[in-house]
């Protein structure tokens, strides 16, 4: 039994590591069922724009004990030579959890609505 | 390759039995079930394969059918050949898993045995359970018989897995029926089957750890679309698929198969169209009926997903009536779900029969010879030259009124 053509190129865009699949990629040229056949590639989903509330960080108040940084479940708290910098937003869903497990005596992160962000510079989310 | 037809051993067994012996020649990598009448008896033999070391299957009970699907797609997605088997209820419950299956591409292989839907209550045979499933994105095939049961069963693991297809396919036979009715089996020699259905390689398999992926991943508006219209052309390319598959099973088995089975169809005016075991009683009755020179015939549909329609338009569309049998009901008020299919793949031909649906033997209901001679004589009448117009399109046979 031979295979289709179709099928043939379905394959070779399967065999590939990194397939770069264009926006108006037509349904021949799309991996067979959705599947994503690289790891990774949530890099390229800014889901930040799915938040309601934001995290505002208070540098003076922050112990760098690091809960926020652990706790995250995405990657949005930066940290760099052990003191956190600060918050990327790009993909923060304001989730709060950072705000829940900051402790309560040292209070550095509080969560926000973002409409009282509406009127600052537009935060880059890709 | 080539295996000698006389190798073959005869064996006598219930349908369920030759399942679960194709299942055990098959040797599966996971199967995940749940028990279920009338199937439970298919995965409580090929338990004891597994406990017997007979198979090197991962064996998983779980806890439900929605589980047992979750369980067989993911063993699927993971590379596995993985299979599973229900019933009914059973089938019903596994819903949503059915599309998740067929949407990821996982080529899992099923029998299916056929058994009527709650409410109310009812262990017997109908087709109303495989055929709420007809729009599941699933092949589906259907067997008259122990030996067809068993030959489907092997030939669904190439057809699934064929790389032009990767879809899930479903067997079924008819609950008690067949499923607890014992008759003579040919059964390939072990190795003959392991041989046609070969060593199994998915495509993207989520335990290729070098190559880490994503199945079932979410599509929007921007790519739903375009992966939904892959899965249909593979459902179109999976008819060129079974051909095949059906010539090289018969070069090893000597049983032949099809789309469908034309039977007394050369020269016939008028025929029933029918769906598993109830063609072996019709076949009983157009033989009856040819002896006293009628001219009636016979067609037994195999494959019903994909659907035949041209093949079958071309068969059927000379007829002067036809009558099509359904063991389950739309509730549409517009017939049984294999009367709307034969139907519509009739419209565009030329030439069209008159064309009436049956409904019959819902929860088990028994189909005799008899009620099978009424139906053709009915169908006879409306070809006649005297017949004035259709009469009732949907009836129901051997209903009590």
């Amino acid at each position: 039994m031979t295979l289709s053509s179709q099928t043939k190129n379905l394959l070779k865009v399967h065999q590939q590591v990194n397939v770069n699949i264009e926006p108006n990629a037509g349904w021949r040229d799309l991996p067979i069922g959705g599947v994503i056949p690289q790891a990774g590639t949530a890099t390229q989903f800014a889901t930040g724009d799915w938040r309601t509330i934001r995290p505002v960080w208070s540098k003076e108040k922050c112990i760098n004990c690091h809960r926020c940084w652990l706790y995250c479940p995405d990657m949005s708290w930066i940290s760099e030579n052990g003191q956190i910098q600060g918050v990327d937003l790009t993909y923060c869903k304001g989730c709060g959890i950072c705000a829940n497990v900051c402790p309560a005596k040292v209070h550095a992160i509080e969560m926000h609505p973002e409409d009282n962000f509406k009127d600052d510079e537009v935060v880059k989310e890709g | 390759m080539a295996v000698a037809v006389e190798t073959q051993k005869t064996a006598a067994l219930t349908g369920n039995e030759a399942a679960a012996q194709a299942m055990r020649q098959i040797n599966p990598d996971v199967v995940a079930a749940y028990p279920i009448t009338p199937q439970t008896e298919i995965v409580q033999l090929f338990s004891t394969f597994v406990s017997d070391g007979l198979v090197k299957t991962e064996f998983v009970a779980v806890e439900s059918e929605h589980s047992a699907m979750s369980a067989t797609v993911g063993a699927a997605a993971a590379g596995a050949r993985a299979m599973t088997a229900t019933s009914s209820q059973g089938l019903a419950l596994m819903w949503e898993m059915l599309y998740i299956a067929a949407g990821m591409r996982v080529p899992v292989v099923m029998p299916m045995v056929n058994r009527a839907l709650s409410s109310p209550i009812n262990i017997h045979c109908d087709h109303s359970d495989s055929m709420g499933a007809r729009d599941s994105g699933w092949l589906q095939i259907y067997s008259e018989n122990a030996q067809e049961m068993y030959d489907n069963l092997i030939q669904a693991v190439r057809i699934a897995e064929h790389p032009d297809v990767l879809l899930p396919v479903m067997v079924t036979m008819d609950g008690f029926i067949i499923s607890h009715g014992m008759e003579n089996v040919e059964l390939l020699p072990d190795r003959a089957v392991q041989d046609f259905v070969g060593e199994y390689h998915f495509p993207y398999p989520l335990l290729d750890v070098e190559h880490p992926k994503t199945l079932g991943p979410l599509a929007l508006q921007d790519f739903y679309f375009e992966f939904k219209r892959q899965q249909a052309e593979a459902v179109h390319r999976a008819k060129n698929v079974i051909l095949a598959v059906a010539e090289e099973y018969a070069r090893i088995s000597g049983r032949r198969y099809g789309f469908f089975e034309a039977y007394q169809m050369d020269d016939a005016e008028y025929a029933v169209v029918v769906l598993g075991s109830t063609a072996g009683t019709a076949k009983y009755v157009i033989d009856q009926l040819r002896q006293a020179g009628e001219k009636c015939g016979l067609v037994k549909i195999r494959v019903f997903r994909p659907f035949p329609g041209p093949e079958l338009s071309e068969l059927l569309s000379g007829l002067k009536a036809l009558g099509i049998l359904d063991r389950a009901d739309t509730f549409s008020t517009q017939g049984g779900p294999l009367y709307l299919e034969v139907k519509a793949a009739l419209y565009h031909a030329l030439k069209r029969p008159k064309c009436i649906n049956y409904i019959y033997g819902l929860g088990g209901r028994d189909i005799d010879p008899e009620l099978i001679r009424q139906a053709l004589m009915e169908i006879k009448d409306l070809g006649s030259e005297q017949a004035d117009g259709v009469g009732p399109i949907v009836r129901y046979l051997g209903v009590r009124e």
